[in-house]
């Protein structure tokens, strides 16, 4: 692995975009072979580096660019194709209608003999990239009927048909299981040792640490270090990636004090969650943790209206309730910010005034129509409260980073005045200096008084930030834990084993 | 020159310049090359046949800003006519009272709403696309009006339903100003109630819409109730100006419409769009077409312009959109 010569070396690299200096001086070096791992904060400046890597950007005067030795002066897509340099981005790029075989070996379809698609050397080719890989996938089978895990080895085998030498992979496990992870991470390692380097692109930091060689850290566009991946601590790469440091310390309190705000008897949903039993006070996080698949999302969209429980009682402020829709949660104070936000949870294309205000639109009318500037108040008073940083409220929401899009989620619900807030997974797809920035809004909230669910398949975020939690498996309350009486490893090893 | 255009995008919104620029274009060629196209005749010819095609855009409109559409606009307008002129006739036809008018118009509401109704309970339950529902609807309609009408015309009603069609008040054509009036109402709509908010809501994105709390099967039949009814305006601005209900009147409006709501910058895919630039465009639409009869050109031809002009406008947007994103680039 400690080759003289690295793979791909690069030096200097400066690039502006609207006056805006996204890439300060960098530089960066992958070693042949080598599992390298580029950490930094979204808008760090990664994905600009790996786009000066295939050419599609073209960096300043003074750049020093090589490759396998060569010096390289002006990189194109095609020139990065041929050298060997492949990018999976985290949306794989694949389809969904075609098999296996015609995913991976795509450019056979492109460019055949007289026009024609060499169906045969396609397959062929197909195999061989899945045997490099060790794995063996059906080849005919439509690639939208594979789970993300395995569409994501057709991607990886993909680029290995185009003679791959060093693979970037962006955000590679951002929707997998953590079994589907170390599946993943088993593949990158047997890539790896087949001589191909692999420079993973990723916000998931145990991973990073468990699967990286070393790692190249970017802050605000500016080279933080190369560091060795031994000996490196969570907390330590959330430090230089942010420049801040994140003490993080159980914030568990009791609330018995407290009235019951939520009662849960007893409920069930045949085939998604069984014997659901706890309460919850005012005041209180709740965390709920277990793998994908427990039934933790399907119990919060029970509660908040979205299903129908088969039996059990949902008691709210002393009340049974049987919620006929999300609409009647919701004037009951029932918020939840859902796990899917580029889908569910926000209307992406439309602007970030009219998601804050979409579920709230009763508290703006005026003689039964919406009023602009009561609309504009609630907008400008949560945008300010929340701290989200935005251009204008008119613009689209899409527009924004995933942090700041999550705030906004969070205010459209407390513009309704919630009594509890269910937060599913609500860190997913957001950087690690802004989910401390989250977190800070949640607890805030707890204090005043508002009661919490927060749901979240990364045992250490209920760890540090709910007050109990509950560990669901397969549909069912495995054990309830309280985080002052274990450590974060105890908790992990419980939600893992 | 950019200062005025931002202040233009401000005041009117950025969607507003693609039918203000035809509007100048149209307005330039026709004022050189029609000696009498700047004159009371034009502005008459074009006051008069802009509320019929205007009201069933306006139906056309709100269904297309869900991300669906409603192609039996033009037979509920006919079959709503069709209902108010049984109610007409069965009142003694020429000699039917004011108050049979009443019931008229009101018969005619019904059956568009009605229809209207049936069409989103159909696309809101099923979740069919709203193009097999309303074709279905379209069929259906057309059908069920032929068999009333044996095919024929209905006509003959009393002399009070000619202004609604010819009449003018202060110089203004009244069906023009229902139009207007109509226009007005679905700015409101649009732009301030809480159905207005939904149906944009849902027209980009129907599932964030359930999640935030949107009633959106019943946001789906009113929108396809409040077209009926605009289809049942429109038919009776219809059985006035042509004095007669056949099922088939306007049948070549309906994609019409349609252009004249693109051309209008309504998003093809739902979500984005406002009534007041689909207005000018439908004015665009009826200048041409009133400033080429002047010149003595055949009506065809300027259906075949229409065609040209939505393409050279969605040719224009692309790119001036693509010099803008290139300019903010740069700043």
């Amino acid at each position: 692995m400690m080759s003289a010569e690295p793979l791909l070396s690069l030096k200097n690299i400066k690039i502006t975009f609207g006056g805006v200096r996204a890439l300060k001086g960098v530089s960066f070096e992958v070693n042949p072979g080598e599992v390298h791992c580029l950490a930094g904060e979204n808008g760090c400046g990664k994905s600009t580096l790996i786009k000066i890597i295939t050419g599609v950007y073209k960096p300043e005067d003074g750049a020093e660019f090589s490759f396998d030795g060569q010096p390289i002066t002006a990189m194109t897509p095609s020139m990065a194709q041929s050298l060997g340099i492949q990018v999976i981005w985290q949306d794989l790029a694949l389809f969904g209608e075609m098999t296996v075989a015609e995913n991976i070996g795509f450019q056979y379809a492109v460019s055949g003999k007289y026009g024609l698609v060499d169906k045969r050397a396609m397959e062929k080719a197909a195999e061989k990239a899945l045997a490099r890989l060790g794995v063996s996938l059906d080849l005919h089978l439509p690639l939208k009927e594979l789970p993300i895990a395995q569409r994501q080895i057709v991607a990886i085998a993909r680029a290995l048909v185009g003679e791959a030498r060093l693979v970037f992979m962006d955000e590679p496990t951002a929707s997998l299981t953590q079994s589907e992870t170390d599946y993943l991470i088993e593949i990158v390692r047997n890539l790896s040792a087949s001589g191909v380097a692999v420079v993973f692109v990723s916000h998931r930091l145990a991973e990073v640490l468990e699967i990286s060689d070393r790692m190249t850290v970017l802050r605000d566009g500016a080279l933080v270090g190369v560091f060795p991946v031994e000996g490196m601590t969570q907390s330590r790469v959330t430090e230089l990636m942010t420049g801040r440091n994140f003490d993080s310390a159980v914030i568990a309190a009791d609330h018995d004090d407290q009235p019951v705000v939520l009662s849960v008897k007893n409920l069930s949903r045949a085939n998604e969650f069984d014997n659901i039993s706890f309460d919850l006070r005012r005041g209180e996080t709740l965390g709920v943790t277990g793998l994908l698949g427990a039934g933790r999302t399907e119990l919060a969209l029970t509660l908040f209206g979205m299903r129908r429980p088969h039996s059990g009682e949902i008691v709210l402020d002393g009340e049974t309730v049987h919620f006929g829709s999300n609409r009647e949660a919701i004037r009951a104070g029932v918020a939840y910010l859902s796990e899917d936000r580029l889908s569910l949870g926000l209307n992406q294309p439309q602007s970030i005034a009219d998601n804050l205000v979409m579920a709230s639109l009763d508290r703006i009318l005026s003689s039964g129509l919406i009023s602009p500037p009561k609309k504009e108040n609630v907008v400008a008073h949560w945008i300010s409260a929340l701290g989200v940083k935005i251009g204008k409220p008119e613009d689209p929401i899409r527009t924004l980073s995933g942090g700041n899009q999550q705030r906004v989620a969070i205010a459209k619900w407390l513009a309704i005045g919630p009594k509890i807030l269910i937060l599913d997974a609500p860190t997913v797809g957001v950087d690690v200096g802004a989910r401390a920035g989250i977190f800070e809004i949640v607890r805030k909230l707890a204090a005043e008084g508002l009661s919490i669910i927060l749901i979240s398949d990364e045992p250490p975020e209920v760890y540090f930030n709910a007050d109990r939690i509950i560990h669901m498996a397969e549909g069912r309350i495995k054990a309830t834990y309280d985080p002052r009486q274990m450590s974060l490893t105890d908790l992990e090893g419980k939600v893992y084993a | 020159m950019s200062s005025l255009i931002q202040k233009f995008n401000k005041t009117f919104g950025a969607d507003m310049a693609g039918p203000v620029i035809a509007f100048v274009v149209v307005m330039v060629i026709f004022g050189l090359g029609a000696d009498n196209f700047l004159s009371l005749g034009t502005f008459g010819s074009v006051a008069f046949q802009l509320p019929e095609l205007g009201l069933l855009t306006l139906a056309m409109l709100l269904p297309l800003l869900t991300g669906g559409i409603n192609l039996s606009v033009t037979f509920t307008a006919n079959l709503s006519g069709l209902a108010a002129a049984s109610v007409l006739q069965a009142f003694g036809g020429v000699d039917a009272s004011g108050g049979a008018f009443v019931i008229a118009v009101a018969a005619a509401v019904a059956t568009g709403a009605a229809a209207g109704l049936m069409t989103g309970a159909a696309i809101a339950y099923t979740r069919a696309h709203p193009i097999l529902v309303t074709l279905s609807m379209m069929i259906f309609l057309r059908g069920l009006g032929e068999f009333l009408t044996r095919g024929g015309d209905v006509s003959g009603f009393p002399s009070y339903m000619e202004p609604i069609g010819h009449g003018s008040i202060f110089g203004l054509p009244i069906p023009l100003l229902i139009f207007i009036a109509c226009v007005g109402v679905w700015q409101v709509l649009l732009t301030r109630s809480k159905l207005g908010f939904g149906l944009l809501m849902i027209g980009s994105n129907v599932e964030a819409g359930q999640y935030s709390g949107l009633n959106t099967r019943r946001i789906i039949m009113l929108v396809y109730t409040l077209s009926g009814v605009m289809c049942a305006i429109a038919g009776i601005i219809m059985l006035a100006r042509f004095n007669s209900v056949r099922i088939g009147h306007g049948e070549s409006y309906l994609l019409i419409t349609v252009l004249a709501a693109f051309l209008g910058g309504i998003n093809p895919f739902g979500g984005f769009g406002r009534v007041l630039p689909v207005f000018v465009a439908l004015v665009v639409l009826q200048l041409l077409s009133s400033g080429l009869n002047l010149m003595g050109a055949n009506q065809h031809l300027a259906t075949a312009l229409w065609g040209v002009l939505m393409i050279v406008v969605m040719a224009a947007r692309t790119i001036v959109s693509s010099y803008f994103a290139s300019r903010r680039k740069k700043i």
